[in-house]
């Protein structure tokens, strides 16, 4: 199935001024939220989402509703927080969602917050998205206004807080434990694992972290319950996901699908295809953290979800489609992408920090027509030298696309490197 | 010099009343956003401030600065263009427009214009890939205007103009 | 007790406890896995990926639980496809760690090549190079040639000064955040830290003065490379040029083991000189930190100034003499003073001095005065912590009461101990009038007036109702003190610890005994971790104490009253300005010294000592730990080491006393003070293990700190502990009358100030203040004045001019004055106060 006749996530682009609290009222909204509160057992919202399969958005793809059955219940204060950070180039979905759709996914991150018994929930954003925060503040503040946050909501013992926390730059802040550290006024640097958060968090209480789009999903999971939700996509990768799609195609932008649907349609069918003349050469499924899939009709026809994607040399991740076209060399891509790690590596670990500023300069010199081919070996030797040692998964996010493009696309660095001297 | 809290007490009291009480130093972030917009950068006096206000030393509060993008520790220009020439935007013509609209205002990348308004960099990813080129303006040294703004699908010709404005402002 | 886990690393089998990491477990039998960021003293962080290793666990059956078994019978284990970080790691049971395969030595060589990419290399000109863990970790696990290309390295700053006294080489940094997590984990000053991200990041300090802690040189000695060194010892020497000898801080009475590094050099006029020094380890002391006072203050033993030989007032000049007849002339004004000797002397002199000092002046039946602020050692013998006391082993269970004192101005070092105690779960009470850095561990703080010191810990045993002591009419029972006493009541350990804030030798002593008699009602005497910590103002006060000196009330009076006054490490007149004619007055004077001090330029006799740094000796610490002390340097020609100046004396005086070693006064010690019996040199120099293993050929691993070869000292047991039961006597509480108008002025304690022993240090000096006094805002209004003012300071006849400041922290009608920093206030007295002079804007 690739067409979805009514969409699950982007609503609004079916419903007009779904940013609006009564419209979003009016289209069942906060319904969910109310009976959960007020007829449901916490456990007993942890289990439907269980039964849904849905996995974190965030790019691990990790169970939902295990996560949370993760919670250290002999510890309390709970948190739950918002990954809003939406940092990897490539992807833009969150900020769709945040802009057009704000109750759905607020309403999410209520549900999330009852579930884990949390009464006080931080949205994180990147420091970019100034605006959205202050619109996020504005409808949080039109929720507290009509009873669906604050204490004692529906008439129950439950209370719940929702606040804005605003970033200032930094990509690695978008992993869960970096972030924590940011959001409690530190360096945006991971910390060390274990503990996970769901037993060491924020102010080191047990804490939620979930991507804005896995949250969003929510509401319309607890209303039509998991069985519906899995009429989407696969049985391993259930549900519906917005794919960022950009690169060298006609039509860049959102698009919801279920999991499972193939590269293909996504690029030919919703995306327009490439511009006149080209040819599709090759395709990042998450974005610049991404191997370079070479894009054979047999990889074009894999679908996306979590199982398929590592089939041709990839992980879905946070589905963020870069297409590459045959008028790039993947020298000058890798050069672009090693420039965004080395400029995001936090610093706190020797391989990242050291290695992809060595990696930068070495595919700054190849892509610059400056380097033999003794250097691209080099590059190659760094990038395994990084791999596997990382503290944490940016640098090795950082190795990917340079190993995978020297290993699949070895003319491109043949034809732009001087012979050996 | 005025403080911070009593210059925008309202702005200082809704940002601390977010965080648990015994939490004060998760404000230090959203203050220094707020003692740039007042002063156009992070001076070392507005460390201190902060700081104090947080329960943490300057060094504390500088080592925040400086790892983060959006602080700056030097004044430039009162409006920052931000111009995304990242991976996604790249495929998109980002580095053309970004070298035509620095060369349109006869600066290099980083630079500043003469009349010290607008300074023009190259930044990471801004999560608007779809609608390359793009820049964000980031407003410095005045409470007034926004403190971030995303300008989509430009041409240089409509940034040129965008800065027009912004200059007269 | 701690569950033991059984592990493999490096096929040798090891027993540890639960929690241990595998790279201590490993270390513990002797198999070095190289670290950079991991510090034996601090969390483990896991930053470099230098200790990476390849670990298996046992495979367990899901069903069964049991462990399975390869068809040989052992267990089998699996091995996980990535390497791990034996310094994040804990040990498990039955885990098998391989840090020798092909695999460890090649991520081990990738990680030191990717700190090179960034490092200078510049190993021969280079502070650390030679106790390098960088150079000796490529030595042992690097690659030979640089793959990196020289043109794409970073070029930093290399002489970045964080403050005066620690200077940062960027290039060298390999930004393993040691120091940054020592000052932020350790000692709580946050005043460095990570500016920037990525391979731009760098150490940067934005305190004022940069690097503003009494801590800072430790960062030195366990940055992992030549990145931050000290201001002193930059380019001062290579290390294997150097011979380390060991010794005692002479600073304050926590007696850390310090070692000072040596060598002969051209420019020293080929003389040998202490380039630097370092901390010793001596788990129960110190560990292996030292505070900076220690570590930079070792300068005032060697100033040019220093006398060369003895003097003999000729008319008003101080002639050179042969020390024959320097002696001979002091031992014939002895016979002529007899019983009218008067002498005063300090804890900066060792146990050896201290005691010659007082069986010369017992032979002629003259006074002896202790020359401090201080009083209660005496008590402190009696119910002082009881041997075996280690504030390591204090955790939940153990109080720690901390009165009257800024213990981290007083004694750095205790102060860590007692943050570490805290943090192991002590409940730390602190009764003190004003907050100081000891608040941020205290569970419960008491805060009473200024002049209620004593009144105060009286009120504790008043609340538990074993003994009502009077308490004057101000002191109350509040709820704190009444909290405090059940909590110390209920203690299983307590340890108090008494200074000198805000307080002269007569409320010294009221509060000491107040404190004795807490400890006494309440049952802290007499055994390990309990007992009775006098902060005293010098090293050897204790043993001065221990010695039998004793303060003297009125040292006005003492001094008039005496026809001979034998002064050694003492300058009475250079602190009180205000006993010039008193000493003018005394028929004979002797002053054994470093310097031509302002007492001994008023001497008719001038005796040249050796400072502890060029001769032996013992120091008492508070702890009551007897500790040896070793010479460093040659002395210099003409000055004698004071026991022997002493001993000679008292021999041409025709009494029985050594002089030719310190080690046969410790003998005669030990024959005539019981608290001494069985001290002898050669068991202060007694060693064992202690964990962290430092200081050997792993310098990566703990740090250049030194281990400790030459002597943990002996501890000694107090009266209490011996079986002798003190009595409990009740101090007499004074109250001050402060009149109208007037302030009281309480002196404290600030760590750098202008006494002899820190302005010499070059480096110190920049850190003394300019002469202060600190009111509360309430009163700087009052006086209509403004921090930063000059405010004419008159007490009695004297008056002095300072800078005034202004703490809201300061209760009102409260002055604070610091001692040694311009006015000459030794307990609390009434002052008037009026501007000088407004502050320049
Ligand atoms: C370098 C890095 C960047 C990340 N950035 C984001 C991000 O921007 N947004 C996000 O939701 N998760 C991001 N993640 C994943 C988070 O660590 C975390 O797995 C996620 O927020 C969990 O939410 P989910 O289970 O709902 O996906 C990032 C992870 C890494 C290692
Ligand atoms: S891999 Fe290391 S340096 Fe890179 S972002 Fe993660 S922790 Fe920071
Ligand atoms: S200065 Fe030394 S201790 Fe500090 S981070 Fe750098 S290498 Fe480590
Ligand atoms: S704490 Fe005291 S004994 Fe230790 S180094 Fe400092 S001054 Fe010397
Ligand atoms: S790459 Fe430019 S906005 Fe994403
Ligand atoms: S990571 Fe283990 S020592 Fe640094």
């Amino acid at each position: 199935m690739t067409e979805i006749k009514q969409y699950v996530l982007l609503r609004h682009r079916d419903v007009p001024g779904l940013d609006q609290l009564d419209v979003y009222r009016q289209e069942g909204g906060f319904a969910a939220f109310q009976q959960a509160v007020t007829a449901m057992q916490p456990g007993q919202v942890t289990d439907v989402v269980k039964a849904s399969g849905l996995r974190g958005r965030g790019g691990a793809g990790f169970p939902t509703g295990m996560k949370w059955s993760f919670i250290d219940n002999n510890n309390w204060p709970h948190y739950v927080v918002a990954n809003a950070d939406e940092s990897e180039p490539g992807t833009f979905k969150d900020r769709e969602i945040m802009e057009k759709n704000p109750f759905q996914f607020l309403e999410g991150l209520a549900l999330c917050c009852y579930a884990v018994q949390a009464n006080a929930a931080y949205i994180y954003l990147r420091g970019e998205f100034w605006q959205q925060a202050h619109f996020l503040d504005a409808k949080i503040a039109e929720m507290e206004a009509a009873g669906l946050l604050g204490e004692h909501l529906f008439g129950t013992e439950y209370s719940l807080r929702i606040y804005t926390h605003l970033g200032a730059g930094a990509y690695i802040c978008g992993e869960e434990t970096a972030l924590l550290e940011s959001l409690e006024g530190k360096l945006g640097q991971p910390r060390l694992r274990p503990p996970f958060p769901p037993s060491f968090g924020l102010y080191g209480k047990p804490t939620i972290v979930n991507n804005v789009e896995t949250l969003a999903n929510l509401p319309l999971i607890l209303e039509k319950g998991a069985a519906w939700y899995r009429t989407y996509g696969t049985d391993k990768s259930p549900g519906v996901k917005i794919f960022s799609l950009s690169g060298k195609v006609n039509k860049p932008g959102n698009y919801e699908l279920p999991l499972g649907t193939t590269f293909r349609q996504l690029i030919f069918q919703h995306g327009g295809g490439l511009p006149e003349g080209r040819q599709i050469k090759a395709i990042m499924p998450a974005g610049a953290s991404s191997s370079l899939i070479v894009a054979t009709e047999q990889a074009l026809d894999t679908p996306m979800d979590y199982e398929s994607v590592p089939s041709v040399g990839a992980q879905l991740g946070s589905a963020s489609v870069i297409v590459i076209d045959d008028s790039v060399n993947v020298a000058w891509l890798i050069n672009k992408t090693m420039h965004f790690f080395k400029h995001e590596s936090c610093g706190k670990c020797t391989p990242c920090r050291d290695g992809t500023y060595w990696m930068m300069h070495l595919a700054e010199r190849i892509a610059g027509g400056e380097a033999s081919w003794a250097d691209v070996e080099l590059l190659r030797e760094v990038a395994g030298q990084v791999k596997g040692k990382c503290f944490c998964a940016l640098g090795e996010f950082s190795i990917e696309a340079v190993l995978s493009s020297i290993e699949r696309f070895p003319a491109d660095f043949e034809q732009i490197t001087h012979k050996e001297a | 010099m005025t403080s911070l809290a009593e210059q925008y007490a309202d702005e200082v009291q809704a940002i601390l009343a977010k965080y648990p009480p015994e939490q004060k130093r998760s404000a230090v972030m959203p203050l220094l956003a707020l003692v740039q917009r007042r002063d156009g950068f992070v001076s070392k006096a507005a460390l201190q401030e902060v700081a104090q206000m947080c329960g943490i030393t300057s060094t504390e509060t500088a080592s925040i600065v400086g790892f983060y993008t959006l602080y700056h520790d030097e004044k430039k220009g009162t409006y920052r263009i931000q111009v995304c020439t990242d991976l996604c935007c790249a495929l998109r013509g980002a580095d053309e427009f970004l070298h035509k609209l620095c060369e349109a205002l006869g600066i290099p990348v980083g630079g500043t214009t003469p009349d010290g308004k607008i300074t023009v960099e190259a930044v990471m990813c801004l999560a608007a890939c779809d609608k390359a080129p793009m820049f964000q303006v980031q407003a410095l040294g005045s409470v007034h205007h926004d403190g971030l703004e995303y300008h989509e699908n430009q041409t240089v010709e409509s940034a040129l103009r965008l800065i027009e404005e912004l200059r007269q402002k | 007790m701690t569950k033991q886990i059984t592990l493999t690393i490096d096929e040798k089998q090891v027993t540890v406890p639960q929690g241990t990491l595998v790279v201590d477990a490993a270390k513990k039998i002797g198999i070095d896995i190289p670290v950079f960021c991991y510090h034996p003293k601090m969390e483990p962080v896991g930053m470099c990926r230098m200790c990476l290793v390849e670990v298996g666990r046992p495979v367990i059956d899901r069903t069964t639980g049991q462990a399975v078994l390869e068809a040989d019978g052992t267990p089998k284990v699996q091995f996980g496809p990535k390497l791990e970080t034996a310094c994040t790691l804990p040990v498990s049971e039955g885990m098998v760690v391989v840090g020798m395969s092909d695999k460890v030595k090649a991520a081990r060589k990738d990680v030191v090549e990717f700190l090179l990419t960034s490092h200078p290399l510049d190993c021969p000109v280079c502070d650390k190079g030679g106790e390098c863990p960088l150079q000796n970790l490529t030595m042992a696990h690097g690659v030979g040639e640089s793959r990196f290309n020289y043109d794409e390295k970073m070029h930093l700053a290399k002489h970045v000064p964080l403050g005066e006294l620690i200077f940062l080489d960027r290039e060298r940094c390999i930004q393993c955040g040691r120091c940054v997590r020592f000052q932020a984990e350790v000692v709580d000053d946050p005043v460095i830290g990570f500016y920037q991200r990525g391979r731009a990041i760098q150490i940067a300090t934005f305190s004022e003065p940069g690097f503003d802690s009494y801590f800072s040189g430790n960062t030195t000695d366990i940055c992992p490379v030549g990145a931050l060194t000290t201001a002193d010892f930059r380019f001062g020497a290579r290390p294997w040029e150097m011979r380390a000898t060991a010794s005692i801080c002479a600073q304050c009475p926590v007696g850390c083991n310090i070692t000072f590094n040596i060598r002969r050099e051209a420019k020293s006029d080929g003389e040998i000189v202490i380039k630097r020094t370092m901390p010793r380890q001596n788990e129960q002391v110190n560990e292996t930190w030292i505070c900076d006072k220690g570590r930079f203050a070792y300068h005032f033993t060697e100033g040019k100034e220093r006398l060369t030989a003895p003097l003999i007032r000729r008319g008003d000049d101080l002639t050179p003499v042969s020390w024959d007849e320097a002696i001979e002339f002091v031992a014939q004004a002895l016979r002529d003073a007899g019983s009218d000797l008067l002498t005063l002397a300090s804890g900066r002199l060792s146990n050896e001095d201290l005691f010659n000092l007082r069986s010369l002046s017992d032979a002629f039946n003259g006074k002896t005065a202790l020359y401090t602020h201080m009083a209660g050692g005496d008590l402190t013998a009696q119910v002082g912590v009881g041997q075996g006391t280690n504030f390591a082993d204090l955790g939940a269970g153990s109080v720690i009461l901390v009165v009257a004192s800024d213990l981290e101005e007083e004694a750095p070092i205790w102060w860590l101990r007692v943050k570490q105690a805290a943090e192991r779960g002590a409940t730390l009470i602190v009764a003190n009038p004003r907050p100081t850095k000891t608040d941020r561990y205290a569970s419960q703080k008491i805060r009473y007036a200024y002049g209620n010191e004593a009144a105060t810990v009286l009120a504790m045993i008043n609340a538990l109702s074993a003994k009502r002591p009077e308490l004057p009419g101000k002191v109350q029972a509040t709820a704190e003190i009444k909290n405090a006493a059940e909590t110390i009541k209920n203690a299983e350990n307590v340890i108090a610890l008494f200074g000198s804030e805000g307080l002269g030798l007569e409320g010294s002593a009221a509060l000491a005994q107040a404190c004795a008699n807490l400890l006494l009602v309440t049952n802290h005497t007499g055994r390990a971790n309990n007992g009775l910590i006098g902060v005293w103002p010098r090293a050897n006060e204790q043993g001065a104490w221990d010695m039998g000196l004793r303060p003297a009330a009125d040292l006005k009076a003492a001094l008039a009253a005496a026809k001979m006054v034998y002064v050694a490490a003492a300058d009475p007149l250079g602190d009180d300005p205000a006993l010039a004619a008193t000493l003018g007055e005394v028929p004979f004077m002797v002053v054994q010294e470093l310097y031509l001090t302002e007492t001994a330029k008023l001497a008719d006799v001038v005796l040249p000592a050796l400072p502890f740094t060029e001769r032996e000796g013992s120091f008492t610490s508070g702890e009551r730990r007897v500790q040896r002390f070793y010479p460093a340097v040659l002395p210099r020609p003409q000055a004698r080491p004071d026991y022997a100046i002493t001993g000679e004396i008292a021999r041409k005086a025709g009494v029985d006393a050594e002089t030719d070693s310190a080690a046969r006064v410790m003998g005669r010690i030990a024959a005539s003070l019981p608290d001494y019996a069985g001290i002898h040199y050669r068991r202060l120099a007694q060693v064992q293990e202690q964990w962290p293993i430092v200081g050997r050929g792993d310098l990566y691993y703990g740090g250049t700190g030194y281990e400790n070869k030459q002597g943990l000292g002996v501890q000694l047991a107090p009266a209490a502990q011996q079986g002798q039961a003190p009595a409990l006597t009740w101090p007499q509480v004074a109250e001050i009358a402060v009149p109208e108008g007037s302030l009281l002025a309480v002196p404290v304690t600030v760590l750098y100030d202008q006494g002899i022993t820190v302005s010499t240090s070059p480096l110190l000096q920049t850190r003394i203040p300019q002469p202060y006094l600190t009111v509360c805002p309430a009163e700087a209004q009052r006086l209509n004045a403004e921090a930063g003012d000059l405010v004419q300071v008159s007490l009695g006849e004297q008056a002095v001019k300072v800078t005034l400041r202004v703490d809201e922290n300061i209760p009102a009608g409260v002055a604070l004055a610091p001692r040694s920093l311009g006015l000459p206030i030794f307990a609390p007295a009434a002052i008037q106060v009026r501007v000088a002079q407004k502050a320049t804007v």
